[in-house]
């Protein structure tokens, strides 16, 4: 499957974070990294480590960010994701 | 790799582990390239044994240390070479070795084909074996080409073909670049650091400031030739080169020598360097406790460089080359853009280099046999 662009991404699929990306949380936030593109991706806040980690529980990318972002917040959120799932750290699950 | 200025503040701060760790297996080396900048040939009787080895990729798996970059000295002379590697990528730790090449016979290119998360560095250091073989010894360019040869055959994919920038090698970047894609491989150019061996040759053989100013517009048009984030004090020059553009060393990166001692970064090889050794207590506790790590993570003085516009992007450069060519810390890197560096050094009444401790060369000059 290929990634998607940043402007296809799919905010009411499931996502999850992909089998083959390591997180290692750091006081910013977490780096990630994949073990197939071997590409280095920072989290730049431990808000958005904490959406990313409970992807697997939610039935889609919106819902988790509902359940864990306040309103205001939540676009940014799922931009972030976004972009996550450009780089393949995030899949369809 | 690309990274906006608060998180290289994070950064320099230092972080949870690294993310690039530099492992030197062995002292041991069957060649005697003039720059090498552990100063290898000697195997050291004390060097981590096997047990010791696998023990130490358990625990860099528990730091959730993603890869390492394994090295030497010639990695592949360690018997227990496989075995190490195996067990890391077992671990989920990816591997990327540099090697000279000589021992990736065909049997052994496919054997490293058939393995996952696993990537390939062969130095050379020239395009043509008469500059390649003046620094690393006659034969060797063409051993070199065998081995990329075998991994072609063997359908290794992607490796990677690494070369030091030298005054010689920096004139030959187009040639390079047409050996890579010959291969498929990828293109990788370092730096040239004064640290080991190079310590006797830098002078020579490091890049004239023109030579510089052109490999850096080079490097601008070509974001997919790796760098190893090698060349930041020549973004000074403009626009920054892709990379964290910083000095890592104690904060990002750093090295683990054969018989466990943690530097800060593979080129300070030296006590003033030296954080730890991972036999007292493991490398987690040096890496999190070691008063230099920790020093190293305090705000930095910029010294000289504090009033110079280009701060922002270069950060005084590379301590490893202030450091063996005799500068302060806080003096310009000894290759600044500027000629700030030239200048400081020429300033030195007298010249006091520190020479590179441990020194592991071989006593006599090695004869190279053809195979
Ligand atoms: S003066 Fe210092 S900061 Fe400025 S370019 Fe030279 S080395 Fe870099
Ligand atoms: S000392 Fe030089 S080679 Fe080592 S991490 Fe710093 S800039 Fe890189």
């Amino acid at each position: 499957m290929s990634a998607p662009t940043l402007a296809s991404f799919d905010a009411t699929a499931a996502w999850q974070l992909s089998e083959q990306v390591s997180l290692r949380d750091e006081s910013f936030g977490a780096l990630a990294y994949h073990h197939g593109n071997r590409r280095l991706v920072f989290l730049k806040s431990r808000e958005l480590v904490e959406v990313v980690r409970a992807l697997s529980g939610h039935e889609s990318a919106r819902a988790t960010v509902a359940a864990l972002v306040p309103e205001l917040q939540r676009s940014n959120y799922e931009a972030a994701l976004a972009s996550l799932a450009v780089s393949d750290v995030l899949n369809v699950r | 790799m690309s990274a906006d200025v608060t998180l290289r503040d994070r950064f320099e701060r230092g972080l949870a582990a690294p993310i690039c760790l530099t492992w030197e297996l062995t002292y041991a080396c069957n060649l005697a390239c003039t720059h090498c900048l552990s100063s290898s040939g000697r195997r050291d009787p004390k060097e981590l044994t096997t047990p010791e080895a696998l023990g130490l990729i358990d625990e860099i798996a528990a730091m959730q240390i993603f890869y390492i970059n394994i090295g030497g000295g010639e990695p592949m002379i360690r018997s227990d070479f496989f075995q190490i590697i195996e067990h890391a990528v077992d671990r989920h730790v990816g591997v990327k070795f540099s090697t000279n090449g000589t021992r990736i016979d065909p049997v052994v290119a496919r054997r490293l084909a058939a393995m996952d998360y696993l990537d390939i560095q062969i130095s050379i250091d020239g395009a043509d074996a008469a500059t390649s073989d003046k620094i690393r010894g006659l034969g060797t360019y063409d051993q070199a080409r065998r081995a990329m040869d075998n991994l072609k055959d063997a359908n290794f994919g992607q490796f990677k073909i690494s070369v030091v920038m030298t005054r010689d090698s920096v004139e030959q970047l187009d040639a390079f670049e047409e050996l890579a894609r010959g291969y498929g491989a990828e293109l990788r150019l370092t730096r040239l650091r004064p640290s080991g061996r190079g310590v006797d040759v830098w002078d020579q053989l490091h890049p004239t400031r023109q030579q510089n100013r052109d490999l850096y517009y080079w490097l601008l048009d070509r974001p997919n030739v790796l760098t190893g984030d090698s060349f930041f004090h020549l973004s000074a020059l403009g626009t920054p080169l892709d990379g964290l553009n910083l000095c890592g060393a104690g904060r990002v990166v750093c090295l683990i020598d054969p018989v466990g001692n943690v530097y800060a970064c593979p080129f300070v090889i030296h006590d003033e360097f030296l954080a730890g050794n991972i036999r007292a207590a493991g490398f987690d506790a040096v890496w999190t406790n070691s008063e230099l790590f920790r020093s190293l993570r305090e705000p930095g003085n910029p010294g000289a460089c504090g009033s110079c516009g280009s701060y922002d992007a270069c950060r005084g450069g590379c301590m490893a080359a202030k450091f063996f060519t005799g500068l302060e810390l806080t003096d310009p890197d000894p290759e600044c853009v500027f000629g700030h560096g030239e200048t400081a050094l020429a300033a030195k009444r007298v010249e006091i280099r520190p020479t590179p401790s441990p020194d592991h060369s071989r006593r006599t000059k090695v004869i190279l046999g053809t195979r």
